[in-house]
């Protein structure tokens, strides 16, 4: 790389650090000179933000924490008294509720924008595969969470979600009694999770870690998919991508800012603002709004066993992409069958959100299974026969040129404008 | 992108079609929205009709529902009723509480403080069903924000838009005012009361409001509708007592993130701008 990557600090005491801990080369060659695309769109930010949300998460759960108690007896009223006694406690809670539905809004516009452009392809396999641990982690850790505050959902949803694992042949009644510490879901559940849910934002920021070290081993792709060739397709990540980063979060917060202060409880469930009782189902058991697809699929299977593999299975799957997808171009531009294949495909999930909120009973159960069925076609079938079968349209020849003919004027005589 | 949103929406549309043959068979009626003076970005609660919507719960509601979460103190809160320190220990005093045990090591019961909470009306949820015949008034510290009733596709993605967030107080009015004579056919379990808006229509509170019942010193109609708009500002704000706080704050940071994102766009423009108009492009072409 040129000689500027190169850091050289001028300060005495980072020059006496750089020798013994070269920790500001690091942020240095990462965060400061690391060559980005010139090429990005705002669908490149969402990292960012998803790592700006991490530390959100953290900083207010881990205030939370102090004035919060795991007892089944406890836990309901101290949330409440978070709400109305703690000083900002109220700011502090819709934050983290939100936040982690806001997380999950960026952590879906990543994938989607990873599998539009094709992002989990060579050499960035291993990026991908940690990205969906990520997820699965992410999942596990709003789960455990939205059980503490022990209101209605929280207990039935903790129930309903427990007991798929009875769903395990022969040793599933077992497993079951064994995460809730007892025959019902009760105190030692919450306790337990309550250490979970303490415990798995330390690991998603582990992996967050090697997924960026990752990602700075095989650089970031670009709309093109094309990997850069020379210093003309890339610029150096400070200003560029950092103020575009800092920027597009600022928007992303606006949205954010209108649900915590506007619509807090837009979407919370009702039922989380009654107690816990044990002895009185909810009419219907919904789960967060962010794992609606993936309770669809499970109840779109009629066999109990089927249908949890089936939910298990449509996340795994995804770390599978890479080898599913046989196509050696990468972004769904230039892969025009591909490209509408991959858009009804996230209709598809969309309209599996819907369904998964509605009772499930006739039509509604028929449509899941559709598109169920869609959905594990798409991976399964669509995907590795489409890059075995689909004409792409020609590449652009490096990063570089696509921009160059992109901002051409119009009607311009530039140099590359009769080549189209 | 454009495609896949059209996708979306006709897709949802089409399965909303499916879901209208359930909607027809869930009977219980949709609330009327109401007027509230605690909706939209700048909507607060109105004192007087926090205070005559207490006046309410005092008289009628607290002799079977309990208030477990608010303490005498909430009374003076900025945003809440606004009552002055004097009167929220007067109101206070009026109340017995429980307290002890003494240095005999007995119970006793003796005037309310600030710091207290509400005392519940009955002792346990036995008692209250024992006097009741079997039905349980649930606690109503968080009730309008622990009832609402379903808003369904499309309703549930403008609410997000508009700031719609009244759908407890909503139902709760709704119920207040919503005991009818059951439909001709239709006979009601003793002890329930028929009523329009609840699911399954056998309420087991008896109809707990009448026109002119209770007195309003402030001029306000002594009817069953505005009472109960009264007690359900009362208890919306018993649900929320942080939304005065929540929505002055909530200005002042959507100015400061308005500026900060609008600086750091031109920040950002200006940055870029050698990027996305290169000194290629900019250059005339040497044959023009
Ligand atoms: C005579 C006792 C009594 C009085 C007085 C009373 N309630 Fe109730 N209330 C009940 C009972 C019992 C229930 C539970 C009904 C059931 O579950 O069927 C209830 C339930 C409710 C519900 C909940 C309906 C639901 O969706 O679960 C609301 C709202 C309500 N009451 C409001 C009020 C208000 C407001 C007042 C004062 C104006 C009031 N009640 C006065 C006994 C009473
Ligand atoms: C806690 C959650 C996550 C955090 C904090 C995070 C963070 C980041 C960051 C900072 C980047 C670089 C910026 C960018 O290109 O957007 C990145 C890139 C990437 N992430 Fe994530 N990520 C998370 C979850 C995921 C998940 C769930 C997936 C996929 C299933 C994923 C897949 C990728 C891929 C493929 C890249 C490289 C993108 C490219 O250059 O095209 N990440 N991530």
């Amino acid at each position: 790389m040129s000689a500027s990557s190169i850091y050289t600090p001028q300060n005495p005491f980072m020059r006496w650090l750089e020798r013994r801990l070269p920790i500001g080369g690091l942020v240095y060659s990462s965060f400061v000179v690391y060559p980005t695309p010139r090429n990005l769109n705002y669908w490149w930010t969402f990292g960012a933000i998803l790592s700006f949300m991490l530390v959100v998460q953290i900083v207010t759960g881990v205030v939370l924490a102090m004035h919060y108690t795991a007892n089944a007896d406890l836990a309901f009223d101290s949330v409440e008294s978070i709400m109305r006694d703690v000083n900002y406690g109220w700011l502090l809670r819709y934050v983290h509720a939100n936040g982690a539905s806001f997380f999950f809004v960026a952590v879906y516009a990543h994938i989607v924008r990873g599998m539009y452009y094709g992002s989990y392809k060579e050499p960035r396999e291993v990026l991908w595969v940690l990205g969906v641990i990520l997820f699965l982690l992410m999942v596990a850790t709003g789960f455990l969470g939205y059980v503490l505050p022990w209101g209605q959902m929280s207990f039935w949803a903790a129930t309903v979600i427990t007991s798929l694992f009875s769903a395990i042949p022969g040793i599933g009644g077992a497993v079951v009694e064994w995460l809730w510490g007892g025959y019902a879901v009760g105190n030692p559940t919450l306790n337990r999770f309550y250490s979970l849910h303490y415990l798995l934002p330390f690991i998603i920021t582990g992996v967050v870690v090697l997924h960026v070290w990752a990602l700075h081993v095989v650089g970031q792709n670009n709309p093109t998919g094309v990997e850069p060739k020379t210093e003309k397709d890339t610029v150096p990540f400070t200003p560029h991508a950092t103020l575009k980063d800092a920027f597009f979060i600022g928007v992303f917060l606006l949205f954010f800012a209108w649900f915590v202060f506007y619509i807090p409880n837009y979407l919370y469930h009702p039922d989380n603002y009654i107690p816990a009782n044990p002895s009185q189902t909810p009419t219907h058991i919904v789960p967060e709004w962010y794992y609606l697809p993936f309770y669809a699929i499970l109840r779109a299977i009629p066999n109990k066993l089927l249908g949890v593999i089936a939910l298990v299975g449509s996340i795994v799957l995804l770390a599978f992409l890479p080898w599913l997808d046989t196509s050696r171009v990468r972004s769904a531009n230039y892969r025009p069958l591909f490209r509408v294949f991959l858009l009804i495909f996230f209709a598809v999930v969309i309209g599996l959100g819907y369904l998964g909120s509605k009772p499930p009973e006739g039509g509604y159960v028929t449509a899941a299974r559709f598109l169920t069925a869609y959905y594990f076609i798409f991976l399964l079938i669509i995907l590795p026969l489409l890059g075995l079968f689909e004409t792409t349209k020609p590449l652009p020849n490096s990063i570089s040129e696509s921009v160059l003919r992109r901002s051409a004027p119009a009607g311009a005589s530039a140099p590359l404008a009769g080549r189209e | 992108m454009n495609r896949s949103i059209v996708l979306a929406v006709t897709l949802a549309a089409s399965l909303s079609a499916l879901g209208m043959e359930a909607a027809l068979a869930q009977e219980a009626a949709i609330p009327p929205p109401q007027h509230w003076s605690f909706s939209g970005p700048f909507g607060l609660y109105d004192p007087e009709q926090l205070q005559r919507g207490f006046k309410i719960y005092r008289e009628v509601c607290s002799t079977c529902h309990s208030l477990k979460l608010l303490a005498f103190r909430d009374l003076t809160d900025r945003g809440g009723p606004g009552f002055t320190e004097a009167k929220a220990k007067a109101i206070a005093a009026s109340f017995q509480v429980t307290d002890g045990p003494n240095k005999q090591g007995q119970m006793y019961q003796r005037p309310g403080r600030l710091a207290d909470h509400f005392p519940p009306p009955f002792p346990n949820d036995q008692a209250a069903r024992a006097a009741l015949g079997g039905a349980l008034p649930p606690d109503m510290s968080d009730l309008a924000k622990g009832r609402g009733y379903e808003r369904g596709f499309p309703w549930f993605i403008f609410d997000a838009f508009t700031q719609y967030q009244e759908e407890g107080p909503d139902y709760i009015h709704a119920i207040l005012t919503g005991y009818t004579a059951p439909p001709s056919g239709i006979t009601v379990p003793p002890g329930a009361s028929y009523n329009k808006y609840f699911p399954g229509h056998n309420l087991g509170m008896p109809r707990p409001l009448s026109d002119g019942q209770v007195k309003y010193t402030d001029g306000a109609p002594e009817t069953v509708d505005q009472y109960g708009r009264d007690v359900t500002a009362f208890l919306a704000w018993a649900s929320e007592p942080k939304l005065d706080q929540r929505k002055r704050l909530g200005f002042q940071v959507f100015v400061y993130l308005i500026v900060l994102t609008g600086l750091l766009y031109f920040t950002k423009k200006r940055v870029w701008r050698d990027v996305h108009h290169p000194a290629e492009l900019t250059k005339p072409p040497a044959s023009a």
